[in-house]
């Protein structure tokens, strides 16, 4: 089957078929809302590895926790979301528009155009869903309810968008750049569109991948080609990507004026100012977060035989600089051990070994120290559309 | 082990390696039964599958799914009729609303 048959068969439409699916996906955290449980399941895409299913169409598939043992998330592994439906690109009619009022000169890429018409970079990084963890929000809010697997991290090879953008030379009067994908309604409402600030577009680190760790971008993941904003929420990552518009006023497309925002200031500034209002900011930068790999929450744990707690932590680009482990509650915490520095962006693994003395349960919280000193709280932050969860996680482990 | 146990055991793991992978896909969503389902799927299920409103359940009460169906009717664009709005809201805060507050006269 070519690409563009299995496409057809496998986007968006009522057809998707499933090679495997398990119902009942017992894994599910269960602060979870009871609905969320019950509709999961574990199935596996085409090309993908089973994957926990929130909802069929549009597709959204989160990974599950066993995925965050790898330093980089197999392409196959990497979660899925999409507001619309997944394109049906082929890459011979694929063309990268610039244009708006910002640039001097329109340009339309091919793909060789692109690929080769460019200086290839790397870079090293997580991309979260905004709503990652949303599903574990107390009170519950309404949404795609994901549980911790709504992110990945990976090594995204590219070009530059700042290359690509003078490549139609940038006028004075540039302020947001507007970037749009392939993707097609479900059936009307609002265009899925998102900008970023010129800054954060010039920022030498954002770039148009076609590769994610060295292999081309799977469909769900944005075929052939998706913007690269690292440290942002992956709300802004926008995939299939066909069309840069370079603008001299704040963009007013609904993904950007209604949603993906928090309250002003309930998460420090945005650093991005034109779309700022008296009330909201545009969600912005990942918070400082943490997560327990291995053993998973809940596991069983042997008394008296050492055990290494491993996880990972990231935050959205100043590094992080400690983990702490605690094994009362909070009382005390010790550092733990971290991995390799994967890059300012990308996430790191740590592990902490102990002995439980049990019997009994053993609780394990963990908690990130960023390089700018910023530290995940320990209460949610609320917010209306349950946005950066980040709270201290605390798992509990049965020692017999 | 006894050797009927491990039989046993065998068989039973013949029989689940047997159970075929079922392919799941959205036409396996059952809403609740109850009045106002078929507008309910009819409606929603034109723009995305049913299980967008198991997932998001029972935490709303009755003023968060009449929000949430007047936001795709008038954000989203769905084409729903007045009276047809009512009659999804209603079902769906019936179906998959949170569990009514105890009432503060039910005896203890």
């Amino acid at each position: 089957m070519d690409r563009r048959t299995f496409l057809r068969q496998s986007s968006g439409s009522i057809a998707t078929t499933l090679m495997a699916a398990r119902s009942a996906w017992a894994a599910d955290p269960a602060a979870l809302p009871a609905g969320a449980r019950s509709s999961s399941l574990l199935a596996s895409l085409p090309g993908k590895q089973p994957l926990i299913k929130r909802s069929f169409r549009p597709p959204n598939y989160e990974m599950p926790l066993d995925g965050f043992r790898h330093a980089y998330t197999p392409a196959d592994t990497f979660y899925v979301r999409w507001h619309d439906n997944v394109p049906d690109v082929s890459l011979a009619d694929w063309r990268l528009r610039i244009s708006g009022p910002g640039v001097q000169r329109p340009r339309e890429f091919t793909y060789a155009e692109l690929i080769h018409g460019f200086e290839h970079v790397e870079v090293a990084a997580v991309n979260q869903c905004s709503g990652n963890r949303r599903g574990l929000f107390s009170p519950h809010v309404p949404g795609v309810q994901w549980g911790y697997g709504a992110m990945g991290n990976a090594i995204w090879r590219g070009v530059r968008l700042k290359q690509v953008l003078e490549s139609a030379g940038l006028g004075a009067a540039a302020l947001e750049v507007v970037a749009n994908g392939a993707d097609t309604l479900l059936l009307t409402g609002p265009d899925f569109a998102k900008s970023v600030p010129l800054w954060k577009a010039l920022d030498p680190d954002t770039i148009i991948a076609f590769e994610l760790n060295g292999t081309r971008l799977p469909v769900w993941n944005g075929f052939p080609a998706r913007l690269i904003v690292p440290g942002w929420t992956a709300t802004y990552w926008v995939k299939a990507l066909v069309d840069l518009q370079v603008v001299d006023r704040p963009f007013e497309g609904y993904w950007m004026k209604s949603a993906y925002r928090v309250p002003k200031g309930l998460f420090g500034p945005s650093g991005f100012d034109s779309q700022d209002t008296a009330q909201t900011s545009p969600i912005t930068s990942i918070r400082i977060n943490s997560l327990i790999v291995d053993p998973p929450p809940g596991a069983r744990l042997e008394r008296g035989r050492r055990v290494d707690i491993r996880g990972i932590a990231w935050d959205g680009g100043a590094g992080v600089r400690r983990v702490e482990v605690s094994l009362d509650e909070g009382a005390h915490w010790h550092e733990a051990v971290l991995g390799p520095d994967l890059g300012r962006y990308a996430w790191r693994q740590w592990r902490f070994g102990f002995t439980p003395s049990g019997p009994g349960l053993q609780s394990v919280s963990v908690r990130a120290i960023a390089r700018d000193g910023a530290t995940q709280p320990g209460a949610l932050i609320q917010n209306p559309a349950g946005y950066h969860h980040n709270i201290v996680q605390k798992a509990d482990y049965h020692v017999t | 082990m006894s050797r009927e146990s491990m039989i046993a055991c065998a068989l039973l793991a013949a029989c689940c390696a047997a159970l075929p992978l079922h392919a799941a896909d959205e036409s396996d969503i059952r809403l609740a039964p109850g009045a106002g389902l078929v507008e309910t799927q009819s409606s929603c299920a034109i723009c995305h599958s049913l299980d967008y409103i198991v997932m998001n359940s029972p935490f709303l009460d009755a003023a968060g799914w009449q929000k949430v169906v007047t936001k795709m009717i008038t954000v989203m664009g769905a084409p729903i009729t007045p009276d047809n709005a009512a009659i999804i809201a209603r079902y769906l805060a019936t179906n998959y609303g949170r569990d009514p507050a105890p009432s503060a006269t039910t005896p203890p």
